[in-house]
């Protein structure tokens, strides 16, 4: 198969009226040419039946070959006749090899993307999700009784190196966040409420808020981005690479090896980081309030000592072990849902990450109603 | 087969990493319709040398030409990865119709038609190109790898273990394949190979790789009377398989 000729050889389809052949083929018959070829194959469609003279051709490579068979299949193949005339023995070869391809149409598949289809296919997911993630915090579950039972069956190691990564480790980005945040509404307070002169209130605003909402919020969204989606990344490839059958064929259980320190971990440094999230929170609004707002720091604490109780920082660190425990069950799931491949594991981090922040933001809301029958 | 025509010449290569030699002055030549096995040790630089010749490691000198083909050829060389390398977002089919998607502008009908004659020509069935990588037995793989490396009907097909990790039988049926398709499509094999099964049954030539060179090159027969030590070391133990398959 010579490429440079083929370039030069423009390929050729002649329909002939009389004589053996029907058709008669020149040129190089090659990927190069498919274009072109493909719309003589096209022109000639209605053509006699009869032989194909293909003593012209120059060069044929598979593609060529299959669109001469394709042809000899359009224009019926003659009882007792070669269907290539003036085949050198080389194209002899390939024209008989692609006689007996392609001879079974393909399974029809199902019409895809139907809306019934989609709607069922979502819902199916959804509780699918749903009686996973059920699982996952029955098996967690078990998994932690196991432990209580035998305490010595504890994975303390695993546990603190987990809890240095996902907590230690993660201080100085999260202080810098929240620190952000905090001074963020600080400003924006003090901006909009200098307008009816009630600066002062802004202390209130970023005490309760931060304390309350903001400060857990943040840290679990970032934990959620930072920690959930490692841990999926983690558990998913080690399912890929069979690491999980091979610990269940030593008789361990993958939850309470390779789970349940990481939740714990997880369940250990949410509150933490949340807390020491909530002062960098406070000391960015104190900043702001010093700088931009002139209060100083003195009369800031003063201020913040007035307007936030216990109440309000126990109703935000309550909730943190809640959200951490929904983060490290949702990571876990879409862990274990890795199939084979390496999209599957990109797909499922990412499900990971916004299911775990979507369930997060859905348990603040709860909680925030819960709080508030309570009188909290 | 042309025996006078060389597909690709190799002179004086060396490659290393740091400090470390991995190919020293290594000279080869494969001839043009030919299928060449290349043996050699562990680690002592047969990936490194298929991966030179395919442009993925730089040479430090020598060089390496293409005497029998043009610019265009040379691109549209094939290799079967080790792992069969297939893509794991696209389907068989589409992993084969990749190169031809890039290559040239084909109507999605004759697509589907080409991808499924290749399939059929590495002995699977139309029904196998729906399977994703992760679906597919370790044979399989295999076939769809050769299969996209055919797709552009490469002039040159390198092959790196084509036999490994499959069972007899199957490692059989492969080189069977092999042969079968380089005869009907007539293009040129460099293959790397520990199966001696497959060094006796398709290639035309051996070439054995040790120290960093060609210790001996040949048809099967010459590189077994080889003197040189690795080379009979290499051979020694399993001689007497040898004669049992009729060699």
């Amino acid at each position: 198969m010579d490429w440079s000729r083929g370039l030069i050889d423009l390929p050729s389809l002649i329909a002939i009226d009389d004589g053996p052949c029907s058709l008669q083929a020149g040129g190089a018959w090659t990927l190069g040419n498919v274009e072109r070829l493909e719309r003589l194959c096209q022109s000639v469609s209605h053509g006699r039946p009869g032989a194909i003279d293909v003593s012209g051709v120059t060069a044929l490579d598979t593609v060529g070959a299959w669109l001469f068979e394709k042809l000899a299949r359009q224009h019926g193949r003659p009882s007792g006749e070669a269907d290539f005339l003036g085949a050198s023995a080389d194209y002899a070869g390939l024209l008989a090899e692609v006689r007996g391809l392609n001879r079974r149409k393909p399974a029809e598949k199902p019409r895809p993307f139907a809306l019934m289809d989609v709607a069922i296919k979502t819902a199916r997911g959804f509780a699918a999700d749903s009686l996973a993630f059920l699982n996952m915090l029955g098996a967690v579950g078990t998994a932690f009784l196991g432990v209580l039972r035998h305490p010595a069956s504890f994975r303390l190691t695993s546990t603190v190196y987990q809890l240095g990564r996902v907590g230690w480790q993660a201080i100085p980005i999260m202080a810098l966040i929240t620190f952000l945040i905090g001074a963020i509404i600080a400003q924006q307070g003090i901006f909009h409420f200098r307008k009816f002169g009630a600066e002062s209130y802004v202390v209130d605003m970023v005490g309760i808020l931060v304390l309350r909402e903001i400060g857990v919020l943040i840290v679990a969204i970032m934990v959620a981005g930072r920690s959930g989606s490692a841990y999926t990344a983690e558990l998913g490839s080690m399912k890929m690479r069979e690491e999980i059958d091979a610990l269940r064929t030593m008789g361990l259980d993958p939850i309470s090896v390779l789970i349940l320190p990481r939740l714990l971990a997880l369940i250990i440094a949410l509150p933490i980081l949340a807390f020491l999230g909530s002062m960098a929170a406070l000391y960015g609004g104190g900043f702001i309030a010093w700088l931009y707002g002139g209060m100083s720091p003195a009369i800031f604490v003063a201020r913040l000592r007035e307007a936030v109780s216990v109440t309000h920082f126990e109703v935000g660190l309550l909730k943190a072990p809640f959200m951490a425990l929904v983060i490290g069950l949702v990571a876990a799931c879409e862990g274990f849902k890795v199939k084979g491949s390496a999209e599957s594991l990109g797909r499922m981090t990412t499900a990971s990450v916004v299911k775990s922040i979507f369930l997060v933001i859905v348990l603040d809301g709860l909680f925030a109603v819960f709080f508030a029958s309570i009188g909290m | 087969m042309d025996a006078e025509v060389i597909a690709v010449h190799v002179k004086d290569l060396v490659v290393g990493f740091g400090d470390r030699i991995v190919l020293d002055h290594l000279s080869l030549d494969i001839r043009k319709g030919e299928i060449l096995g290349l043996v050699g040790a562990s680690g002592g630089g047969k990936s490194v040398l298929l991966r030179t010749l395919i442009a993925l490691l730089p040479k430090q000198s020598g060089e390496i030409t293409f005497p029998a083909s043009d610019n265009e050829e040379i691109v549209r060389r094939g290799v079967l990865f080790q792992q069969g390398a297939l893509f794991s977002a696209l389907n068989a089919r589409q992993n084969v119709q990749f190169p031809l998607r890039e290559a040239a502008h084909l109507s999605p009908d004759l697509l589907d038609e080409i991808a499924n004659a290749k399939l059929e020509m590495v002995g699977l069935s139309i029904d196998d190109g729906d399977k994703f990588p992760s679906e597919l037995s370790g044979g399989m793989t295999k076939r769809v790898a050769l299969a996209r490396a055919l797709a552009l009907d490469p002039a040159l097909l390198f092959l790196d273990e084509p036999t490994s990790g499959l069972d007899p039988i199957a490692a059989g049926e492969f080189d069977a394949l092999i042969r079968t398709l380089q005869r009907t499509l007539g293009f040129t094999v460099f293959m790397i190979t520990h199966d001696l099964h497959s060094l006796a049954a398709v290639c035309d030539r051996v070439a054995a790789l040790a120290d960093g060179r060609i210790a001996a090159i040949g048809p099967l027969t010459d590189v077994l009377a080889s003197t040189h030590p690795w080379v009979k070391a290499y051979f020694h133990g399993t001689r007497a398989e040898m004669l049992h398959l009729g060699i």
